[in-house]
């Protein structure tokens, strides 16, 4: 008990300086449309995508290890909700139902499927996107005549603010599942899931919440994005690569710590920005090149390499960081 | 409307023969190697591209350019596993961290070869024409090299078979897929083994790719395609398991040819929700254990 009231404390210190840092940075991000250039707002944008997408995404595959390809699936409904209700209502109330939708859909899929174990589960995650692409543009063509819709345009300056509020929402809540009671039972999920049962985990309720709750953060991400865009159809907003690249995100910013993840999230959302228009199959190809490497040789990511290099400098550190 | 059974029918053997040859090549590569190889339509990819580039600009045969291209997967795929696959092994604590690391990393190689395809063949639809007369089959005309598609597939699964199941190393094939360490304790040479599974599995998805290019067009983005069916024909005819894998793509084949029938536009909906239904109430599969 000694024990734990010392760790709470040197905690509670340990997060004010860091806290204040981060208080400031956002109060500069939340000001930037006074002051920023359209280009930069417009950009920041993706990266607040991306790191919400890559976010939502380990909060539920972290701990439970089970790797999911359904992040497309969400965030193409979130597009969707957007483009079907966004003529008639505002984006507050469109980004909620954006993300309640992919909620829901996330509790019917992980009900039936989380019994699914390992490869199982990832190919089924990854038909389920295929089988939704398919059967929209099936429908989209033999019943609305038209493969694709339009989206109501809105001022990029509010689409920013929109993804900084999900963005710091998203990682407020992967933070405080991290911290709590409910993420240990995750995680002891994760490692051996029959021990996690026998001490009494209702695991099968723990599963299917963390899916939709991260489901719900990639739907409100896709339903503000789709205003970005105009024009969409089922092929672009369930493409494949919004499920890839958080994985590889994750992976190669270190999926164990939130800063990883952020950080692997900036990293690719920065290189796709300056290649992917010169030259998209260069950076398809470093893509490529970086998910083998990084599962190869960094197994915690950049944010292990980090931590390495840290305690050797130092030469101690906090056993249990 | 016998003509019209017998005519889907066998639209349906000729595709299925196709589905059967691409799921084998996986199904080897995950139910011994445990490696769920997503860039397997990759392989298909790179066997159908060089293939054309063979045909169109040495002017080979596309029959022949087998010679060339089987090995070459084969060489390519033995490398792959004795390099990456070999240490995923070494450095993942279980076999259900292994199957993860390596479905994740054939995701990485899958983004690597398609974009050198890019790179190196553009983006332009490729075909040429070979063997495209018609043959009158019971009164119904088939393209020969349909024909000839399921003719090479048949045999490379029959002949594969008796390998499996009449050669030493064919026993030892099975005795690493069903306990890969015990196997190895028993004398087989497994790392040898496991790679050779690998390198064959490519080597049969090079030759589905030279059969494709034959038939359909070839472009670098082809491969997700067949990689989704390989998938789903597999897991019809149990994750593993080689028959399974045969019966399974000729299943898949002729369900596709029925709903082709009914309206085209359902053909890949109606394998997703027999993917996704099987997937919940057997994923064992057909065969599987």
């Amino acid at each position: 008990m000694i024990q734990l009231s010392w760790t709470s404390i040197r905690a509670s210190k340990s997060y004010l300086i860091p806290g204040i840092i981060l208080l400031i940075v956002l109060i500069i991000l939340a000001a930037l449309p006074t002051f920023g250039s359209k280009y930069s707002i417009i950009f920041l944008s993706t990266i607040y995508m991306y790191i919400v997408l890559t976010t939502s995404w380990v909060m539920f595959s972290g701990p439970t290890r089970q790797i999911s390809l359904a992040t497309a699936v969400f965030f193409g409904i979130g597009i969707y909700v957007a483009a079907i209700l966004g003529m008639h209502l505002p984006l507050v109330v469109m980004v909620l139902i954006g993300g309640l939708t992919s909620a829901v859909m996330a509790l019917l899929v992980g009900g039936l499927t989380l019994r699914l174990k390992g490869v199982y589960f990832t190919i089924f995650t990854f038909g389920l996107l295929e089988l939704i692409k398919n059967l929209l543009n099936w429908y989209e063509v033999t019943f609305t005549g038209t493969r694709g819709r339009f989206v109501v345009v809105v001022d990029n300056n509010a689409i920013y603010l929109y993804m900084l509020a999900i963005v710091v929402l998203t990682l407020l809540t992967a933070f405080l599942i991290r911290r709590s009671k409910y993420g240990l039972a995750l995680q002891s999920i994760g490692e051996q899931e029959e021990a996690a049962a026998h001490i009494g985990i209702n695991v099968t309720l723990m599963k299917v919440s963390a899916f939709a709750i991260s489901a719900f953060f990639m739907g409100a991400a896709g339903a503000v994005m789709a205003t970005r865009w105009t024009y969409i159809d089922p092929f672009m907003a369930f493409n494949m690569n919004y499920s890839f690249t958080p994985v590889l995100m994750a992976i190669f910013g270190g999926a164990g710590q939130l800063g990883g993840v952020v950080l692997g999230a900036i990293f690719f959302a920065y290189l796709e920005q300056i290649l992917i228009t010169k030259y998209p199959y260069y950076y398809m190809l470093i893509f490529g090149i970086v998910m083998v490497v990084s599962i190869l040789y960094l197994p915690n990511g950049l944010a292990g390499v980090f931590q390495k290099w840290r305690l050797r400098t130092v030469g101690g550190g906090n056993a249990h960081s | 409307m016998l003509v019209t059974i017998l005519d889907v029918g066998i639209a349906g053997l000729l595709m299925g023969g196709l589905y059967a040859l691409i799921a084998m090549g996986l199904s080897l590569q995950y139910g011994v190697a445990r490696v769920l190889n997503i860039g397997h339509g990759e392989f298909i990819m790179l066997g159908a591209l060089a293939t054309w580039s063979l045909h169109t600009v040495l002017g080979i045969s596309p029959l022949l350019s087998l010679v060339v291209c089987a090995p070459a997967g084969f060489i390519l795929g033995y490398i792959l596993h004795r390099t990456l696959y070999k240490r995923l092994m070494v450095t993942s604590d279980s076999p259900g961290i292994f199957e993860g690391n390596s479905m994740l990393a054939s995701f990485g190689l899958l983004f690597i070869i398609q974009n050198l395809a890019y790179l190196i063949w553009g983006t332009r639809y490729k075909a040429y024409s070979y063997l495209a007369v018609p043959v009158n089959l019971g009164g119904a005309l088939f393209p020969a090299n349909s024909l000839v598609t399921l003719g090479f597939s048949l045999l490379i699964g029959v002949v594969f078979y008796i390998f499996l199941v009449r050669t030493r190393m064919g026993k030892a094939i099975r005795a690493a897929a069903q306990d890969s360490s015990t196997a190895g304790l028993m004398g087989v040479n497994i790392n040898f083994v496991l790679a050779l599974c690998f390198g064959l599995g490519v080597a049969m998805a090079a030759c589905a790719g030279m059969l494709i290019s034959m038939n359909y067009s070839v472009f670098p983005s082809m491969g997700m395609e067949y990689t989704v069916i390989a998938i789903i024909v597999v897991v019809l005819g149990g994750l593993g398991s080689i028959p399974g894998s045969f019966i399974g793509g000729i299943i898949l084949g002729v369900i596709g040819s029925i709903v082709t029938y009914f309206d085209a536009g359902l053909a890949l909906v109606a394998y997703y929700v027999i993917f996704i239904l099987l997937l919940l109430l057997k994923p064992t599969g057909l065969m599987g254990k």
